[in-house]
């Protein structure tokens, strides 16, 4: 799995000089990042780093209080509403917590998008649903409610809800956290299966770092609001930065502030 | 000094919640024309807050037609005759108990259950996760919530006015021992259709504040479980000073200039 792109690429989504704070609170401090159509970029870092912050500003869920973002071409921090809801058909987000409506069964969580966006009928929708669902292996929950769910299953469902669009870009916000390895492992495998089948740009945040070898074709490390780092998986597992170093075995080097022993 | 600076905070945070609220009110306003695409959530809200609420009506109304039955021939005692209780039952209830107290149990039934319901989706991500497949949580959550409201309580309004004055005949039979006919000349001596007109005139602008509470302290939540419990608290307490403040503004607009005695 290596990316595609080229010298001449464009980038597809281009992060520019972003900040953002809250409550005084500096979170990003001057991001950059450039994600190249068709490729999984993995973002690494703490919790409580930013990443989340990093990725709603991706989906326009917040706006930086400096610093331009490209989606093909267009700043859409300056997006009104309806440029912003334009732009989200072509995305689709796994959240971290699934965000399911649990007022809604799972079929009807997929069909959604669909019953709003399209004039397609019910027997289409059904169809498309089921076919959906049957990608992550959940075809016989449709009539179910999230509450009824585990996590990992929960999970796969949100991930057929965001691709059932059809999506360019797909963020993943902690797809594998707070799941078993087996499931994790299930999960990352239909990351890198809608990748191949469907040609889709991911923006994964995780602080996973086996899924990050796993799934990315290129892995950039978040840390106090800046990108320090990018590489491919091999150059992130040879690497001798300290901080990169740091954060995949475990030393507390990172935070220097507090010492590296406990 | 410090006093000064905690009122100073204290009118800040004030204007700018009004403010927030203002800017709910505009969003939901043009996006009126809407509601006709979204009918199906319109009639299950309907069904939720009218016919949800009816059994609290009935004996809210009941109760509250009994008691003004004892206190009014209480007070009438060596004073006024009894043939005139009847008139007064009418007239106490349509004009303010009925509006009033419908609008005030009700409204904490249902702007408890609003805040809660949208407060836990928002911080559960499933707002974010509407925003993402570019439904607009205002269009689709708020405004079939509060034109429901606006259509409801009205109606639960005009059953409560009937159950209370029948709860005050049926006391005044039993306990005063005043009969149904007497009761009912009294009603119609004294009775101006203006009354009811202009108490049912007010619960219009009661539901939208009911709904209006709910929903903007759904929409605000922060944080987890402890988040969406203040929210709610903060939703009924704010619905419930709403309507008398309100209230008051309405009568005197209602019966000192619309409806003005000759």
């Amino acid at each position: 799995m290596s990316s595609s792109k080229t010298v001449n690429d464009q980038p597809v989504i281009r992060l520019l000089n972003i900040w953002k704070a809250f409550e005084g609170q500096q979170v990003l401090t001057g991001l950059n990042l450039d994600i190249y159509k068709g490729e999984t970029v993995v973002v690494i870092g703490r919790s409580g780093c930013g990443k989340s912050v990093l990725l709603r500003h991706i989906a326009g869920l917040m706006k930086p209080d400096k610093g331009e973002i490209y989606f093909e071409d267009e700043d859409i921090t300056k997006f009104n509403r309806k440029k912003l809801f334009k732009m989200r058909m072509h995305f689709g987000m796994l959240f971290q917590g699934s965000a399911l409506f649990d007022s809604m069964t799972v079929g009807e969580n997929v069909a959604l998008a669909l019953k709003k966006h399209t004039e397609f009928d019910m027997e289409k929708i059904t169809r498309i649903v089921l076919e959906k669902l049957d990608i992550v292996g959940l075809a016989d929950v449709t009539g179910k409610y999230p509450s009824e769910l585990s996590g990992g299953m929960k999970k796969r469902v949100a991930l057929a809800r965001a691709v059932v669009m059809n999506p360019d870009v797909i963020l993943y916000d902690e797809p594998t956290t707070g799941l078993d390895p087996v499931m994790a492992g299930v999960i990352n495998r239909l990351i890198l299966s809608l990748q191949k089948e469907l040609d889709i740009t991911s923006i994964i945040v995780t602080h996973d770092i086996k899924s990050a070898y796993r799934v990315g074709d290129r892995i950039a490390m978040l840390h106090e609001g800046k990108i320090i780092y990018e590489g491919t998986p091999e150059q992130v597992g040879n690497t001798d930065n300290p901080l990169v170093r740091g954060f995949i075995e475990g030393h507390l080097e990172i935070d220097k502030g507090i010492g590296t022993s406990i | 000094m410090r006093l000064l600076l905690l009122l100073g905070r204290f009118i800040l945070s004030f204007i700018e919640e009004a403010g927030a609220v203002v800017l709910l009110i505009f969003r939901v306003v043009k996006r009126f024309p809407k509601i006709f695409g979204n009918l199906h959530n319109l009639f299950v809200q309907m069904e939720r807050i009218g016919v949800g609420s009816i059994p609290l009506v009935l004996v809210t109304s009941l109760f509250v037609g009994a008691v003004t039955a004892v206190q009014a021939a209480y007070q009438f005692h060596g004073y006024v005759p009894l043939q005139y209780l009847g008139a007064v039952i009418a007239k106490t209830v349509t004009l303010e108990l009925g509006p009033v107290l419908t609008a005030l149990v009700v409204g904490g039934r249902v702007s408890a259950a609003m805040a809660a319901e949208l407060g836990t989706m928002k911080v559960t991500e499933q707002m974010d996760a509407m925003e993402m497949i570019a439904i607009d949580p205002v269009e689709y959550l708020v405004l079939p919530r509060i034109i429901a409201t606006v259509i409801m309580l009205p109606a639960l309004t005009v059953f409560s006015d009937l159950l209370a004055i029948l709860g005050g005949m049926i006391v005044a039979k039993i306990s005063i021992g005043v009969s149904f006919h007497v009761f009912g000349e009294g009603l119609k001596l004294l009775f101006r259709y203006q009354d009811a007109v202009g108490g049912l005139m007010k619960t219009f602008f009661f539901g939208f504040i009911i709904a209006l509470m709910g929903c903007y302290y759904g929409f605000t939540t922060k944080g987890g479980a402890e988040g969406v419990g203040l929210s709610t608290m903060r939703a009924v307490v704010s619905s419930c000073l709403l309507i008398l403040v309100f209230n008051y503004l309405l009568a005197t607009i209602i019966f000192q200039i619309i409806f003005a005695p000759k």
